[in-house]
């Protein structure tokens, strides 16, 4: 190779330059902590807003847990707390369906997909590809800023007179399109609409840049196969999302239309309270197509980058190098791919024609191949490896297996026939919380653990870590385990109380189990908040440039850098991050050029 | 607030603060013992763990499915012909999912327990292996293809034509509930406009009394039934979008408002008979709504009873024409002078059902 006898710069240059990073220009407390355009703040501005969201949409499934819990008991401070929407201590059928619409919106969008792709594109892709920053940082501040808008219009809905959106997160009409139809399609519903296309176009805006900087803005050596995993996983993240966005964005503005305009996309022969509808032609059908061109890819938009994360992180505490590398970028081309060709399975029983059904099987089904060689390639990088038991690994371990068990759940969802007895049953919350939920959960607590020391220059805590994880893996599969077995029974969810129903009405006793084990699961996650916080301020310094001895290139920058993130020159790259436990070498940093008499794999 | 209340959070943050604590303290002590011996001691203890987590895993596992399978209705035989396929079809993925997800889960608690950090080894530089990758792509393709084919092929026996001697009956959601709607003699269900809906005046689902057909279709307040006689539900919604879910014949089907769409199935035991096989003398086959459609869609339910040719009969018998209903006078005088020709419209605008994607 050419570049063999290639001096490393940037090894050699951030020793000298350590001291002395203070070269940027001045920054105010203003432009650095609130309107930044540092890749690196916006990444934890995304992280810390994710939290915030996340604590509101667990505290939400811990309220409507507690009415499916305890359907027969009354709790007075929830009146004190939530008025009429709690009267007589009890919760109420309207506020239960706006908590349970309100929890699937934040935890699906803001949460999982602003939190965790805003947070580790923003940080990873600069860092990992050798850049400066992104390529359009004020671009990259626009797409926190729309965020936060679109964050404080879905947090106003929560404080109008009728409440939040309320027909689920998936919000079909015509019930999300007729403010008669229910409390929370009346303005919350608008507020909802108004809030999601602000989030569409912050979405936009992020992942056009992530692209772009993917492409354009690699150092030199950086080849597209030399980079690591969680970059190729962002990539195809971004680019899913350039895709599918616009359509649900579409989608939403007929909606719109329908609801302020008096257009029939979605509307036709309606009797509603005995009131006769003018509305003629429509297709309520329309706009699942037009949602879940949107709703599937963005399982996977909300999969994906964890994916990338998880392969990293492992590899690193395995000791080992990824296994498959090229079959990882392959299979991952093959789920977005495919992303965009499975939506109606979320439709077989709409009456859609059964012969479009059978090829949206096919394809689903299609999709449970790159997702095995996946989980196989996981499970060979930890055999024979020499494993560290990071907070960061020991997630990536409850991924893998969190995603087995959810992923396989999926091929009995994803086959049609299966589908039409299991189909919005507790079968399907147990499937998509476990693969999509969970799974990605434990993928973004693997990555903030990891990254932590690189985003505050602190530790996080260790027992705290340990303690977090093993609460939350046991409180998982307590949760979501015997739901599978709610769901063999038809039970339907979105259910407010079952008690009325003699096919349903024996698990009674299980869902007080399931709501015990979520609200334990949702106070460990308090200790997390709790250990996160803490850490930025009070956490073990870090003193090392490379804590986790990683071969990419974020940790040959400063232990807390500046804007521009090397003080010198960027380092060039030579090899493929992935050089672990190669020639008896524990390590090979990418930096390091590769010798003459090193093995070729 | 109550004075438990108030007493469970403090117990609560008093814990937070303990766990808090012992954590702070650990890290103390490491610091002390040393960084390495620490880690070490901690890598042991997580690596047990997961063998630890295997095993319960597993017992609970085993534990909850003890205490649960009676309550599902795998244990149940099907109340339908198609739900049996769908029984079959449920039993071979269980089975096939079932191996995989035991294998890969052993594997992977195994491999974290077996390949923790030691002094002594070293770990396996081992990049790829496409021999393996094509291995791992190779079986699972085959063991999908394999679902899919049954899958399909049973979802099309499922979805396909009903049988020429089906029972035609609608089935109408609104918020709350379910309206049942019965040919009559005639075996024809008499055409409807959704504009035509006008409860007060004895005419909840719109039928056009212009058309004959419509004279004497029947409205009860419950779904009937005839044990082993296939029956066709032609499924409408006037408002939102419901759904006609019925688990313990394995179906489901939406009622979308300005597209109707139909399902047909044979129904195999009687609700007496259900009674005994479940042995819960309560036992009804209950329809529930599994679309969400407003604040009481937990409590939209209808009930099927399905019985006997004898015992339908003499209650189709019982039922009176709506059109009576609608009509206290001079209903029959309006009847005889209104063209025929009209009944054949309705069996266009409902019989394509599952083709009905418009």
């Amino acid at each position: 190779m050419s570049n063999e006898i290639a001096v490393q710069h940037g090894v050699a240059s951030h020793e000298v330059h350590e001291h002395h990073d203070g070269h940027h220009h001045h920054e105010t407390f203003i432009t650095k902590y609130v309107f930044s355009q540092d890749h690196k703040m916006i990444a934890k501005q995304f992280l810390i807003t994710g939290i915030i969201w996340a604590i509101i949409g667990g505290l939400m499934s811990v309220l409507f847990r507690i009415q499916l819990g305890y359907p027969e008991a009354t709790f007075p401070w929830l009146e004190d707390i939530f008025g009429h929407w709690a009267k007589d201590g009890k919760i109420q059928p309207e506020f239960f369906y706006a908590l349970g619409t309100m929890h699937g919106t934040i935890l699906v969008f803001f949460v999982l997909t602003a939190g965790l792709s805003g947070t580790f594109a923003n940080l990873l892709i600069p860092y990992q590809i050798g850049a400066r920053d992104m390529a359009s940082p004020f671009m990259n501040m626009l797409s926190y800023w729309f965020f936060v808008l679109a964050s404080i219009i879905l947090l106003s809905s929560l404080f109008v007179q009728t409440g939040p959106a309320s027909g689920g997160w998936t919000v079909y009409p015509p019930l999300s399109a007729l403010g008669d139809a229910s409390q929370g399609s009346k303005i919350g519903m608008d507020l909802w609409l108004v809030s999601l296309a602000m989030f569409v176009v912050s979405s936009l805006l992020g992942g056009l840049n992530y692209v772009s900087t993917i492409l354009n803005m690699r150092t030199k050596g950086m080849t597209m196969t030399r980079m690591p995993l969680t970059i190729w996983a962002l990539l195809f993240t971004a680019i899913l999302g350039l895709l599918s966005f616009p359509v649900l964005f579409s989608g939403f503005i007929l909606l719109l239309f329908d609801r302020h305009l008096g257009t029939s996309f979605y509307l036709s022969d309606i009797v509603l309270g005995g009131n006769i509808l003018p509305n003629e032609g429509g297709s309520p059908i329309l706009y699942q197509h037009l949602f879940w061109f949107l709703g599937h890819p963005e399982v996977y938009i909300i999969i994906l980058p964890t994916m990338g994360l998880v392969s990293e992180v492992m590899s690193i505490n395995a000791r080992k190098p990824i296994f498959g590398y090229m079959a990882m970028i392959a299979s991952m081309f093959a789920i977005a791919l495919l992303a965009f060709l499975v939506w109606a399975h979320h439709m077989f029983v709409t009456g859609m024609n059964p012969f479009l059904g059978s090829v949206f099987v096919l394809l689903t089904l299609l999709i449970a191949v790159p997702s095995a060689i996946k989980v196989f390639n996981w499970l060979t990088t930890l055999w024979r490896g020499n494993i560290r038991f990071t907070p960061g690994m020991l997630f990536c371990v409850g991924f893998v297996s969190m995603f087995i068990s959810g992923g396989l759940t999926g091929i009995f969802v994803g086959n049609s026939t299966l589908d039409i007895h299991l189909h919005d049953t507790y079968f399907v919350i147990a499937h998509f919380h476990i693969v999509m939920g969970v799974s990605a959960f434990m993928g973004m607590f693997a990555g903030v653990y990891h990254w932590f020391p690189k985003m505050y220059g602190r530790y996080m805590n260790n027992t705290l870590g340990y303690i977090h994880f093993w609460v939350t893996l046991i409180c998982a599969y307590v949760i979501f385990w015997p739901m599978h077995y709610e769901g063999f029974a038809g039970m339907p969810r979105r259910y407010y109380d079952y008690s009325g129903w003699e096919s349903f009405k024996h698990f009674v006793e299980l869902n007080r189990v399931i709501s015990f084990a979520a609200i334990v699961s949702f106070l460990v996650q308090l200790l997390f908040v709790f250990n996160f916080f803490y850490s930025i301020f009070k956490g073990r310094k870090v003193t090392t440039l490379n804590p986790w001895n990683a071969n990419t290139l974020e940790w040959t920058t400063p232990i807390n850098p500046g804007h521009g993130n090397w003080p010198g020159e960027i380092p060039e790259v030579h090899r493929w991050a992935y050089d672990y436990g190669k020639d008896g070498k524990d390590f090979i940093p990418q930096t390091e050029p590769v010798s003459k008499d090193e093995s070729t794999h | 607030m109550t004075w438990t209340e108030y007493f469970v959070i403090i117990i609560g943050v008093l814990i937070f603060v303990v766990i808090f604590q012992i954590a702070k303290a650990s890290e103390y002590v490491s610091v002390l013992k040393g960084e390495k011996k620490a880690f070490q001691q901690n890598n042991r203890i997580n690596a047990f763990l997961m063998l630890v987590f295997l095993v319960l895993g597993l017992a609970a596992a085993w534990w909850c499915n003890k205490l649960l399978y009676k309550k599902t209705l795998l244990w149940l035989p099907s109340a339908s012909e198609h739900g049996e396929k769908i029984d079959t079809m449920m039993w071979i993925t269980i089975a096939i999912t079932g191996i995989v997800f035991f294998v890969t889960q052993i594997l992977l608690f195994w491999f974290a327990y077996k390949y923790q950090a030691t002094e002594k080894r070293k770990a396996h530089y081992y990049p790829h292996n496409n021999k393996l990758e094509l291995l791992w792509t190779a079986v699972p393709a085959i063991a999908l293809t394999v679902l899919v084919s049954f899958g399909l092929y049973y979802w099309y026996k499922i979805t396909g034509d009903a049988p020429k001697d089906a029972m035609e009956v609608e089935i109408t959601g609104h918020q709350f509930g379910w309206e049942y709607r019965y040919p009559g003699k005639d075996g024809v269900l008499g055409r409807q406009h959704y504009r035509l809906t006008d409860a007060a005046k004895g005419n909840p689902l719109g039928q056009d009394w212009n058309d004959v057909a419509n004279h004497d279709d029947l409205h009860p307040s419950e779904l009937h039934l005839v044990v082993d006689k296939p029956v066709k539900l032609i499924i409408r919604s006037q408002d939102v979008i419901h759904d006609v879910g019925l688990p313990h014949f394995r179906l489901k089907m939406d009622a979308v408002p300005g597209t109707p769409t139909t399902m047909w199935f044979t129904p195999k035991h009687t609700t007496a008979k259900m009674k005994e096989l479940t042995g819960n003398e309560n036992f009804v086959y209950e329809i529930s709504c599994d679309q969400m459609c407003g604040s009481g869609h937990y409590s939209m339910k209808g009930t099927i009873v399905v019985e006997t040719q004898e015992e339908f009969d003499k209650w189709i018998n019982s039922q009176k024409p709506q059109y009576v209903t609608a009509h206290p006078d001079g209903a029959v005088a309006v009847a005889a002078t209104v063209a025929p020709a009209a009944a054949d419209s309705v069996k266009a605008a409902a019989g394509t059902g599952p083709k009905s994607e418009h």
